[in-house]
């Protein structure tokens, strides 16, 4: 029997915690802390922050204990494709404009499945950025630019 | 009679060609996003969210989120019954004798009893809303920051109470939460916080980000850890109309389903979830052949879809008149509030008596509206579980992405989903429920904003909360919840329930 056994789970989980905490508590030093009677911005996210800090430690303490269980799969693909997703329609909907910015982003999405085929994938975004044009754009008239500054004067209709 | 004035106020609310339209739309779309598999009835809510804020009105946008709400957990029961793959873990226990049902070839009942079961539930409760709401917001009123604060505490503890697995845990991730819905700037000061130096933060987090991150997104890529076929072995649903014996038989279940759902539904922390599996055990004791549960009792599907659905529908209670979310639902409904501009609490009763009322009218509404639509519609349900989910998510992706974008036109808020999206899932697979985080979230700035202002008022002199009679009871409620947490026996007992729950 090994002596240290952590949990792999419960250890990351407890290290997480702490280190969200301390991020919290050394930005809420930067600002006026007060006291109890008139607090300052930074009085009760220190107070939060100590508290994760500390419920991390018992988290740790108690991943010491336990037998390890492992995690499970990891959707390594899927983050690849699925997050940038998101990312990527913010950095392009105002250059690109909202047409070819949602097309390219269903795409990406697209590919975080092992299943889909890049056929199935490019017909798949081209119906759902026409719906979206339909549905957003031309129904509920959300103001976004349909083409955007960074494509031809012309295609700006 | 009051009480009268009120519903038809609410009625004549709830009845207009365009509430009723978005009751409508709200329905279908629920259900729509609620039958495919994997997607919650939480995760449904948060995507179709941003929605629902293209209606100017906060009326017509409340009613058709509650029409989401009903039209998801009816979905989530659907997919329960049909391919055992319960949406939300307030249906698992549908799924138990729902699915065996199917198997023997009664999916048709078994659905029809579900969706009568949920309307009988949803008509009581709907009038103990009404019943019950004036008189919590009359108390509600006498409220001072300190009882706030303490109400808050007891709604924040019994989140934590009902998450699945660890106490600790959970604790923490209703911790991070406050932290989180704190970012921004400083009420009284101006300071702004946390927000590392970006000025599109300085509002705060968007809920709805937050929402879809660790709901949505997190949820899509559970999902995708494991793609399988999935077996849809129900290609026609036939049947659809309950025999004379299975009416005789379900009578009594809705019944009690309806009064342990109406209770429970009221607790903070998921009662909904609570009052499912209370009524299966309860339903499994009454019955004379108990040995018929876990293979197609129709009674193990009444009870509990009867009282998940009442515990669905009470759960407005303390979110209408305290402004309190119950479950992360009404986190998300509360979110909507705010963002429509409306304060959530018991002035909402006051000031907006059309909005109040016409959500509990709509709450009526729209259970009937799924009732007559669901039916016919079944086979239309069923075609949508065999969509692949490898064409769905990309689907998913970009409507949520638009709708993100649209509420505030912030691109920063699209970054806030990928980040959260990460975070939600990371915590998943460490086992961490993320409901608490997402209620931590939505009470952070009020809970901050009462015990600061509780402070002023008494001077710097904590013991305010513990004077204060009202709130000394809340504090003292809160305590005893988290107590008998911890208490070995219940912790063990507690184990044992989620473990079979799942």
């Amino acid at each position: 029997m090994k002596p240290f056994a952590i949990d792999t789970a419960n250890g990351i989980c407890a290290a997480l915690f702490i280190f969200l905490g301390g991020f919290f508590a050394l930005q809420s030093l930067g600002l006026e802390v007060g006291t109890a009677f008139r607090m300052g911005p930074g009085y009760f996210p220190l107070v939060l922050a100590i508290v994760l800090i500390l419920l991390g430690a018992i988290i740790l303490v108690q991943a010491v204990r336990f037998e390890s269980e492992p995690i499970g799969h990891i959707a390594w693909r899927g983050m690849l494709f699925i997050l940038p997703a998101p990312i990527f329609f913010g950095l392009t909907v105002r250059g690109l404009g909202f047409i070819p910015s949602i097309f390219l982003t269903a795409l990406i999405a697209s590919f975080a499945s092992g299943r889909m085929r890049p056929l199935t994938a490019l017909v798949l975004s081209a119906v759902l950025t026409l719906f979206a044009f339909l549905v957003f754009s031309y129904a509920l008239g959300l103001p976004f630019r349909r083409f955007g500054p960074w494509l031809p004067a012309w295609l700006a209709l | 009679m009051e009480l009268l004035d009120n519903l038809a106020l609410g009625f004549s609310t709830a009845t207009t060609l365009w509430n009723l339209l978005f009751c409508l739309i709200g329905v279908l779309l629920g259900t729509l996003i609620g039958v495919l598999p994997g997607i919650g009835a939480t995760a449904t809510i948060a995507m179709l969210l941003p929605i629902t804020f293209q209606i100017g009105d906060p009326v017509s946008s409340l009613i058709m989120l509650a029409g989401i709400y009903y039209g998801a957990q009816y979905g989530g029961s659907t997919t329960a019954i049909l391919i055992n793959m319960p949406g939300e873990s307030s249906s698992a226990v549908t799924a138990i004798d729902g699915y065996q049902m199917a198997k023997n070839g009664r999916a048709g009942a078994a659905l029809a009893i579900a969706a009568i079961g949920s309307f009988f539930a949803g008509t009581v409760s709907t009038f103990l809303v009404a019943i019950f709401a004036p008189p919590l917001t009359a108390i509600a009123l006498q409220f001072g920051a300190a009882e706030y604060f303490s109400l808050m505490i007891v709604g924040l503890v019994s989140s934590v109470a009902l998450a699945h697995g660890s106490i600790v845990k959970a604790l923490a991730m209703v911790v991070l939460g406050l932290l989180l819905g704190i970012v921004g700037t400083d009420i009284y000061t101006g300071t702004p916080r946390f927000t590392l130096g970006i000025r599109e933060y300085a509002d705060g987090l968007n809920f709805v980000a937050v929402a879809v991150g660790v709901f949505g997104v997190a949820e899509i890529l559970r999902n995708l850890e494991n793609e399988h076929e999935r077996s849809v072995m129900i290609r026609r649903v036939s049947g659809l109309m309950p025999t004379r014996e299975d009416f005789r038989r379900m009578a009594a279940p809705i019944v009690r389903g309806t009064i342990i759902g109406s209770a429970l539904g009221i607790l903070p922390g998921g009662g909904a979830i609570l009052a499912a599996f209370a009524s299966y055990t309860v339903e499994k004791r009454v019955s004379k052949n108990p040995g018929e549960f876990g293979k197609g009792a129709i009674e193990g599907v009444a009870g509990p879809e009867s009282a998940n659905n009442a515990g669905a529908q009470t759960s407005f209670i303390p979110m209408l008149t305290l402004g309190i979310p119950a479950n992360p639902v009404m986190a998300l409904m509360i979110g909507a509030m705010i963002i429509q501009g409306i304060v959530p609490g018991p002035n909402v009763a006051i000031e907006q008596p059309a909005l109040f009322w016409g959500i509990i009218a709509s709450m009526w509404i729209g259970n009937l509206m799924l009732i007559i639509l669901n039916l016919p519609l079944i086979g239309l349900w069923v075609k949508l579980l065999t969509i692949p989910y490898y064409v769905l998510f990309p689907i998913i992706m970009a409507f949520c992405s638009i709708g993100v974008y649209s509420v505030n036109t912030n691109i920063y808020d699209l970054y806030a989903v990928a980040f959260f999206g990460f975070l939600g899932y990371l915590l998943t697979k460490l086992r961490c429920e993320p409901a608490p985080l997402l209620l931590g979230f939505v009470l952070g700035p009020l809970l901050e904003e009462n015990l600061r202002r509780a402070m002023i008022l008494s001077r710097g002199d904590p013991s305010t909360f513990m004077t204060r009679p009202i709130s000394a009871g809340l504090l003292v409620i809160a305590l005893a919840v988290l107590a008998i947490v911890f208490l070995p026996a219940v912790k063990k007992k507690r184990e044992e329930v989620f473990v079979e729950e799942n």
